[in-house]
């Protein structure tokens, strides 16, 4: 049997990228998802539908700013009445606006940090209350090891990323009595339409500093959420996974 | 509806205590009831009188718990 077979998945971010590669996986694994983007309408049913017909599963797709508070209460609220609750939420929708500190504007900062950071707030506080009752739940944030390590150019990011590894602890800690599990992963240097369009010179950098020599896919990120939704991780919590072909070792 | 009896009822099964050792100034910390517990009460309480509450406060005594149940009932 599949190990996610039952369970209703959210997943942020999800119209492209590590996102869609993390939905389309649950999917495999039997989970009905939902994806969660601000992408254009059309982009998001056809990533949905694209993962329905090929998974058989129920995949739907809302256009949510998840750095909007009432935006995203309204929307989670909406997938809970319509799935009957939510079982997995995979926090992944992110951004960056890599400058040095000096030239990065007030705005470059708080538009990372609102989408990266702030919407995990905004879809834990939405999901909370769904997964006390439930006595069960799987909370899987991405970090990134930037988060871990800091990075030149990335102050605004590695600032929210570091933020999403506390956040993760603090709501391990808060609901492990109440059976459910909060992790984050860290992924590395990762081919992705974001990476893409990282700067380059930041990009390079990166990328000389894997031990691995080669950058990774965002199935390898999606594999690992799989492996924390399932109850073959139901003894972890609170831990920070790198799926960095060695980086931040 | 007496929302003061329904919440006491509630927490002297949850803690073992008689209601009527229950006031209003009882705070949760002296029942060793946490946040997360009164969110959880609250949660059943929701389901006893078919209203939904949403705790987005804190409260410390059951009486503030009380004032903020008969607010969301209206």
């Amino acid at each position: 049997m599949a190990k996610l077979e039952g369970k209703v998945a959210l997943v942020t971010g999800a119209a492209r990228g590590i996102g869609f590669a993390i939905a389309d996986k649950l999917a495999q694994e039997g989970a009905s998802v939902v994806l969660f983007d601000l992408c254009a309408e059309e982009d998001g049913v056809a990533a949905a539908a694209k993962i329905a017909e090929e998974r058989g599963v129920t995949a739907s797709f809302k256009r949510c700013d998840v750095s909007n508070y009432e935006a995203v209460q309204t929307s989670v609220k909406a997938v809970i009445k319509e799935m009957g609750g939510v079982d997995i939420l995979v926090n992944n929708a992110g951004i960056c606006r890599d400058k040095v500190l000096l030239a990065m504007s007030e705005q470059d900062w708080d538009l990372v940090l609102n989408i990266n950071l702030k919407s995990m707030f905004n879809t834990i506080k939405a999901c909370y209350r769904n997964f006390m009752k439930k006595k069960a739940g799987k909370i899987i944030n991405i970090s990134s090891v930037s988060g871990l390590m800091g990075n030149a150019a990335q102050a605004n990011y590695t600032a929210a990323k570091g933020g999403v590894i506390a956040l993760t602890k603090t709501v391990a800690r808060e609901l492990a009595t109440r059976g459910v599990n909060c992790n984050a992963v860290a992924p590395g240097a990762i081919e992705t339409p974001m990476t893409a369009s990282m700067d380059q010179e930041a990009l390079k950098a990166l990328l000389a500093t894997v031990p691995m020599g080669h950058m990774g896919k965002a199935e390898d990120i999606a594999n690992c959420v799989a492996f924390l939704a399932s109850d073959d991780a139901k003894y972890i919590t609170g831990e920070v996974i790198r799926v960095d072909g060695g980086i931040a070792m | 509806m007496d929302i003061f009896a329904k919440v006491a009822a509630v927490l002297a099964d949850h803690t073992g205590r008689d209601a009527s050792e229950l006031t209003p100034e009882t705070t949760f910390e002296s029942l060793g009831i946490d946040s997360l517990e009164t969110v959880e009460m609250v949660m059943e309480l929701e389901e006893e009188l078919d209203a939904e509450l949403e705790l987005d406060q804190k409260v410390t005594t059951i009486g503030e718990l009380v004032s903020f149940i008969e607010s969301k009932l209206g």
